[in-house]
């Protein structure tokens, strides 16, 4: 689960902080499992961007094997 | 699983018979496996089939030949035309099988055994014997082995087969002494451990055995050990028999019996305990012979030679291959697993014995629509929607149930029962109620103007004071496994309906009524359907049906034991002037439209097929009388009317083509019929809720959400919590702002553009991993 996402040329800015968003690890967990993970997000405040194939397509799958277990 | 769980588990599993043997292998004293030597055949894999014969039979060339078939007396397609013509089968297998079967030398035990008589039965008990260890000697009288085989004519017999079979003989560490004949048992006795007699039809000489006779002079035996009066000394093939009256297969499988019998001898184990199916027995499976046609046997054209391979197949073709699958057969979600329920029963069992590991039947538990169909179909009674019911509550429980299954469902259960739509309120002018309308939260979310239509009708047609009660029975609740939040909900619906002056409720939804009557008897209720019937229809109702018409009536399942209820729905389309049709699976049989135990929830794949099944069943089209039904059905694009379309809607064409609403819109209705009520019905200024952002969602991204099950609110809230947080990414490229909010266990996402006054959303998605940052 560590190498969630592609690195890809993605133009996604944190508004708040005016800043592109760039690959870096974040926490992600679900029925007590914790998973560190890559992802776009803002270096600045933290915000994190989770693009709809990755919501729909392996995050499913990890948590229909979560709740499965 | 404690053992309580064993036993109910043992009990459930036992009422499917599906596992039972055919008729044929219970009639066969040996049980050989003719169904699955007809579909060896049927295949051509003469192997297999020829494997699945030696399995029970020692000499398969032989008794190919001349088996006396009594699996013949009890084959199921006897009841139809004739039965299969087993041996036939056999025959061809042996004929054309070029397997060896594998010989397994055990290792050599101390106790000796001796057979007396080398004909089938004393042989087969010599191999059984030998195959587990004990060492066997044989005597024969005769110079030969196979005793009254010999007496039966070549061409039906043809004597290699006989070399054959016998050749396995002396694989085994079995010894024969021929020419030996043994008038009495004394030195037998003395030398050997146990003593079986099979020395073939016997006029005279029984008494010089010293055995104990029975009265037609017979050695006496035990029919289930074939044990005598000497504790070593066991007799059967047809030295137990009439004379005349030979049974090559009933010697053989007294050889085995005697077998079992000397060995439980040895360990010193019961001779009779748990021997009941042993020999010929009547089995359980049931197989339905409806609609088959009769199809004459196939007759060898070389009568000597028996069946060439083409008709071997034809004839194999009309074994019924029998077995029950009653239940499978009618219902999709049985259908769907490729099992039945006996299977599913212990899979069940498994996944809730699972410590650690994968709880691979999750989705099966939850798939059922719990509706109780087989039930009434199995003739074993088995209801698999007990079971998964059952397993479902121990699952929440346990804490294993995966929360993605039922969390919209029972989140919009909450959104039903919660301020914005729950009300409880005495007929205005009234300080209790004589009877109190239930109409359910699916009827105010589908139709919520024919709730008010209703409540107004009652209030003017029942005395005594009619309350209204709005809110969700707790249906969801119950069918999801949560008996916490169950038990919760019908508390509270039960402290406001006693705050009525626990009035007598009138439910028009069937879920709603069946669980008042499960659950909560000392509430009385009646539904609307009987009580129309009695009280009559609103005024003009029956000159409304402009084009009466045929309707085929799918009744609920959750009506499934309420007849009345079923019959009133009858009576009132024939006063509105409508004609009825029957579904093939109507009343006590109906079928669930997909919603019923939340299976439209937990497993969209199969309640699409229910559905599918459902409304393919008659060209007509359709009257329900529950909402769900009725917006199922014709999400589908089945034309439906719910019984309300023809009372209050006048049965006007179009109702029956419109789809029932989205999720956002069933939640709205509901909120807004509270509000529309408060206001007309009771007169009380409502306050209108203020959207905090105004949000404009084009149709194809709210079909998205729908199939997402992202309601309106929930991407509103997303693009609030934005807008005022300032927490909101923006895609350079495409313009989009995007942003994500996690009210409660979902986290949802939402691709918005400012516009005007409000925004606009581009797309929509969530999931339910958490991001911890």
């Amino acid at each position: 689960m560590s190498k969630l996402i592609e690195e890809q040329p993605l133009d996604i800015v944190c508004v708040t902080c005016g800043i592109k968003l760039t690959l870096g690890k974040v926490e992600l967990s679900y029925l007590g499992s914790n998973f560190p993970v890559e992802l776009y997000r803002c270096s600045q405040c933290g915000l994190v961007y989770v693009p709809e194939e990755l919501a729909n397509g392996k995050m499913k799958k990890v948590e229909a094997a979560l709740e499965d277990k | 699983m404690d053992q309580m769980d064993q036993k109910l588990l043992r009990e459930r599993e036992s009422k499917c018979i599906q596992e039972n043997p055919p008729a044929c292998t219970a009639g066969c004293p040996v049980h050989v496996d003719a169904r699955g030597m007809a579909k060896a055949v049927q295949k051509e894999d003469y192997a297999t089939g020829f494997a699945l014969f030696n399995r029970m039979v020692p000499f398969p060339g032989i008794i190919s030949r001349i088996c006396n078939q009594p699996c013949r007396q009890t084959c199921k397609r006897n009841e139809i035309d004739e039965s299969i013509f087993i041996k036939g089968l056999e025959q061809i297998c042996v004929d054309n099988n070029n397997t060896a079967p594998k010989l397994l030398l055990p290792k050599a035990k101390t106790q000796k055994v001796a057979i007396v008589g080398a004909g089938l039965s004393g042989l087969t008990a010599a191999l059984e014997l030998s195959r587990k260890g004990y060492k066997v000697t044989v005597f024969e009288a005769t110079d030969r082995l196979g005793g009254s085989i010999w007496d039966i004519a070549e061409n039906k017999l043809p004597r290699q087969l006989i070399h054959n079979d016998f050749e396995i003989i002396a694989k085994f560490p079995i010894e024969i002494r021929y020419n030996t004949a043994i008038n009495a048992l004394d030195s037998l006795s003395a030398e050997y451990d146990a003593i079986y007699l099979a020395t073939g039809f016997q006029l005279t000489g029984n008494s010089d055995l010293g055995l104990e006779l029975a009265s037609d002079g017979k050695i006496k035996v035990d029919l289930i050990s074939l044990a005598t009066n000497n504790n070593k000394v066991f007799v059967g093939g047809s030295l137990r028999r009439e004379y005349g009256h030979p049974s090559p297969i009933a010697s053989i499988a007294d050889g085995k019996i005697a077998a079992i019998s000397i060995d439980r001898l040895f360990q010193n184990a019961s001779l009779t305990a748990n021997r009941e199916k042993e020999g010929l027995y009547e089995t359980a499976l049931y197989t339905n012979i409806k609609g088959i046609k009769p199809e004459p046997m196939v007759i060898a054209g070389d009568s000597d030679s028996g069946y060439s391979k083409t008709e071997a197949v034809q004839e194999a073709n009309r074994c019924l291959l029998c077995e029950c699958q009653e239940c499978v057969k009618a219902c999709e979600y049985l259908a769907h697993y490729r099992g039945y329920p006996k299977r599913y029963a212990r899979e069940v069992y498994n996944n809730l014995s699972i410590v650690m590991g994968i709880h691979h039947a999750n989705n099966m538990i939850n798939s059922c629509s719990l509706c109780g169909l087989c039930e009434q179909i199995c003739p074993g009674n088995l209801n698999m929607g007990e079971i998964c019911h059952e397993a479902r509550k121990i699952m929440v429980e346990k804490g294993k149930m995966p929360p993605s299954t039922h969390d919209f469902a029972l989140r919009d259960m909450q959104f039903s029962n919660s301020d914005a739509c729950a009300l409880t309120r005495n007929q205005p002018g009234s300080s209790s109620s004589e009877w109190v309308f239930y109409p359910g939260c699916q009827l105010a979310a589908s139709s919520p103007q024919y709730v008010q239509q209703m409540y107004s009708f009652l209030c003017e047609r029942l005395s005594g004071g009619v309350g209204l009660l709005l809110g969700c029975c707790g249906a969801p609740a119950s069918w999801a496994g949560q008996e916490a939040v169950f038990r919760e909900t019908r508390n509270n619906l039960e402290s406001n309906w006693r705050s009525l002056g626990s009035p007598k409720i009138i439910t028009a939804c069937p879920t709603c009524l069946s669980l008042f009557k499960n659950d909560s008897p000392d509430m009385p209720v009646e539904n609307l359907w009987t009580l129309l019937e009695r009280i009559g229809l609103p005024e003009g109702s029956t000159q409304l049906a402009k084009t009466p018409q045929k309707l085929a009536i799918h009744d609920s399942c959750t009506t499934r034991y309420d007849a009345e209820i079923q019959t009133s729905v009858r009576n009132l389309l024939g006063r509105l002037g409508y004609q009825i049709e029957e579904l093939p699976l109507s009343r006590e049989t109906t079928v669930c439209c997909g919603y019923g135990g939340l299976m439209l929830y937990a497993n969209q794949e199969i309640a699409h097929k229910v559905i599918d099944r459902r409304i393919n069943e008659s060209e007509l089209d359709y009257l329900a009388y529950c909402s769900m039904c009725r917006d199922n059905f014709a999400s589908q694009g089945k034309r439906t009317y719910h019984l309300l379309d023809l009372i209050l809607g006048g049965g006007e064409e179009d109702l029956a083509t419109q789809a029932g609403p989205g999720y956002s819109k069933r939640q709205e209705n509901r909120a807004k019929l509270k509000q529309t009520l408060v206001r007309e019905v009771w007169g009380e200024e409502v306050a209108q809720p203020q959207a905090e952002v105004k949000v404009t969602i084009p149709a194809d991204v709210l079909q998205l959400m729908e199939d997402r099950r992202i309601l309106v609110d929930d991407v509103t809230n997303v693009i609030a919590h934005a807008e005022s947080s300032g927490s909101k990414l923006k895609d350079a490229r495409s313009g989009h702002y995007i942003a994500y909010f996690k009210p409660a266990s979902v986290t949802y996402w939402v691709e918005y553009l400012p516009q005007a006054d409000g925004f606009v959303v581009q797309n929509a998605y969530c999931h339910r991993i958490e991001i911890e940052g």
